[in-house]
């Protein structure tokens, strides 16, 4: 999943060249250019896709290993 | 006069705000700089939003917009929710893990390390102080053209030139002594706290501007039709932004991979999970603030507003189209709130920097007792303010421009904290380099545009890509090729910054 995520991430990098609207002046819901709408819609599936990031990708692992270290290093015992 | 009383009361609340952290302060020097590593995802999260949208996402967005048009949201906002998210996550968890092993408190204290090299942080402090004094220009210049405009006709006798507003150079030295105030109060609980406020103060108001705004062009699709009739080059980028340029903007938003008072945030956060609010609403939180700024830019051009300087647009707007004065002075607090939040944590971030790296690390740590350390870091950053308030009295030039400079700076020496946590290879001399190439590029372009252009409204462009783009090339060119000919750091200090050796040790 993590590479999904990433693979997701790289994919959003490439739509962000929108070049398909540069000379649009199209009004989405009476007042949006549609250039600008396009990029809000950018924004929201960013935040999705860090939040998949989060979900799926969060290095879990290198937190765990980090507390085990320091409870060690305080003289406590090794948590399971 | 009541508008310039509601931006008043709201300064004095801040001061209280202050001095009411400045209660939790434990009268140590790591209670000051740290804040004993407190802070939750909900203060890191508006802190870390506070201090990364100041004028330059406000009074400058809105500024360019008028200039530029609807492209300046994808050339800043959308790239910016991408990347800096993608920082975070990416180089943001293991400088946690790291400074958690070790530590480290300051970027510096980070990188001399890294390197095994006390000259590197040498060379480092006067470049990070260097690309900090743009980014604290930005908010001082940004808060004086913002205010004259709503206060006009408070004192018509004292200052005729500006009819009775508030002169910039007044606003800049008001809001400058105010933050420095309560910052000198709390620390950085009180910096935390007072950015965490005001995050919420100008996200509020400036979806109440942009209402109130638009109700009075009688709603948001006249508005934008006006946009259509009198300057529709600005609904679209044809003409205004190259592909090149709207591209090479990517590189920009890397630069919260190297903000001192981010990395500083990371170091000493109490737990990663703390940055997982962050890595999420970043996006959004821009979304929020942007839009309605790039929004009340280009209907300025559709009504066909004035101003001598673009950075005025968004006080004009408010003051030509909010008539309640009390509610056009609630908008002036809710941008030189946006301003403030940034102004503090810089504030707090040089004179931590000043104090752990130079002066500490030079005469030792026994020599200075808490109370002296405190009080260095302040005289420091009294200095900076001071130095950087003169040069907010020079000509202005375009908010977003010389915010893009700044962050252009601090993005060209991403490769560097990119290779310290990934590249294991990356040597001293290579960093170096690194840091050098960067000053060089860095500094020979922006002499091109911003002093011998006199930082015209024309984005300088080089083949048609960003400056930024040269000077990243530049510095990762002289990181990797000094790097593979030169001798790596040893493996005590590999150990040290490499998690995974240690699991196997």
């Amino acid at each position: 999943m993590r590479y999904v995520v990433y693979a997701l991430a790289v994919a959003l990098a490439i739509l962000h060249q929108d070049f398909w609207y540069w000379d649009d002046t199209t009004l989405v819901f009476g007042f949006l250019p549609v250039g600008l709408a396009y990029h809000c819609l950018f924004s929201l599936c960013a935040a999705t896709v860090w939040a998949l990031a989060v979900i799926f990708a969060w290095p879990s692992t290198i937190e765990d290993q980090v507390e085990r270290e320091l409870h060690k290093m305080e003289g406590g015992e090794e948590p399971k | 006069m009541t508008a310039l009383m509601v931006i008043v009361f709201y300064l004095l609340l801040l001061l209280g705000l202050g001095v009411a952290s400045s209660r939790f302060f434990k009268g140590t020097a790591a209670d000051y700089f740290v804040a004993s590593h407190s802070i939750g995802p909900f203060l890191l999260l508006m802190s870390i939003f506070g201090t990364t949208m100041t004028a330059f996402a406000m009074v400058g967005s809105t500024a360019k917009a008028y200039t530029t048009g609807i492209g300046v949201y994808g050339l800043m906002a959308s790239w910016s929710g991408l990347i800096h998210s993608a920082v975070f996550f990416l180089i943001g968890i293991k400088l946690w893990a790291i400074g958690k092993r070790n530590g480290y408190v300051t970027q510096i204290q980070f990188f001399r390390a890294r390197f095994e090299s006390e000259a590197i942080g040498y060379f480092l402090f006067p470049i990070l102080v260097g690309l900090v004094i743009p980014y604290l220009l930005v908010g001082i210049i940004g808060a004086g053209r913002v205010i004259t405009p709503i206060t006009i006709g408070s004192f018509p006798n004292a200052f005729e030139a500006t009819r009775g507003g508030i002169p910039p150079w007044l606003t800049g030295l008001s809001i400058s002594l105010v933050v420095l105030i309560y910052v000198f109060f709390g620390g950085l609980r009180g910096a935390v706290w007072a950015n965490t406020f005001q995050t919420i103060v100008f996200m509020t108001t400036g979806v109440i501007a942009f209402y109130l705004i638009s109700t009075r062009l009688g709603g948001a699709a006249v508005a934008s039709e006006r946009v259509l009739e009198n300057a529709p080059q600005l609904a679209a980028r044809e003409g205004l932004i190259g592909k090149g340029e709207f591209l090479t903007y990517c590189f920009v938003p890397l630069s919260v991979g190297m903000f001192p008072h981010l990395f500083q945030h990371w170091l000493t956060a109490k737990s990663a999970k703390t940055f997982r609010l962050t890595v999420i609403a970043h996006p959004v939180f821009i979304m929020i603030v942007w839009l309605p700024c790039i929004l009340i830019g280009i209907w300025a051009a559709g009504v066909q507003i004035k101003v001598p300087n673009p950075n005025a647009v968004l006080g004009r707007m408010v003051s030509e189209y909010i008539h309640r004065e009390w509610l056009s002075g609630l908008l002036g607090a809710g941008v030189l709130a946006a301003i403030m939040s940034s102004l503090d944590s810089q504030f707090m971030c040089l004179g931590t920097i000043f104090t752990n790296d130079v002066v500490i690390h030079h005469f030792g740590e026994k020599r200075f007792n808490d109370r002296q350390r405190v009080l260095m870091a302040r005289l420091f950053i009294v200095a900076i303010v001071t130095f950087t308030y003169l040069l907010s009295l020079l000509e202005a030039p375009l908010v977003f421009d010389l915010g893009v400079w700044c962050f252009s700076g601090f993005a060209s020496l991403f490769p560097l904290v990119f290779a310290a946590v990934y590249w294991r290879g990356v040597t001293k001399a290579g960093a170096i380099a690194s840091i050098l190439a960067t000053a060089a590029v860095w500094g020979v372009l922006f002499y091109r545009d911003m002093i011998l252009g006199h930082g015209s409204e024309e984005e300088l462009l080089i083949y048609g890509m960003m400056p930024v783009t040269i000077i990243f090339a530049s510095s990762l060119v002289s990181l990797v090729v000094v790097s593979l000919f030169t001798k790596p750091p040893s493996k005590a200090t590999i150990d040290k910054f490499f998690l995974e050796k240690v699991s196997r040790a």
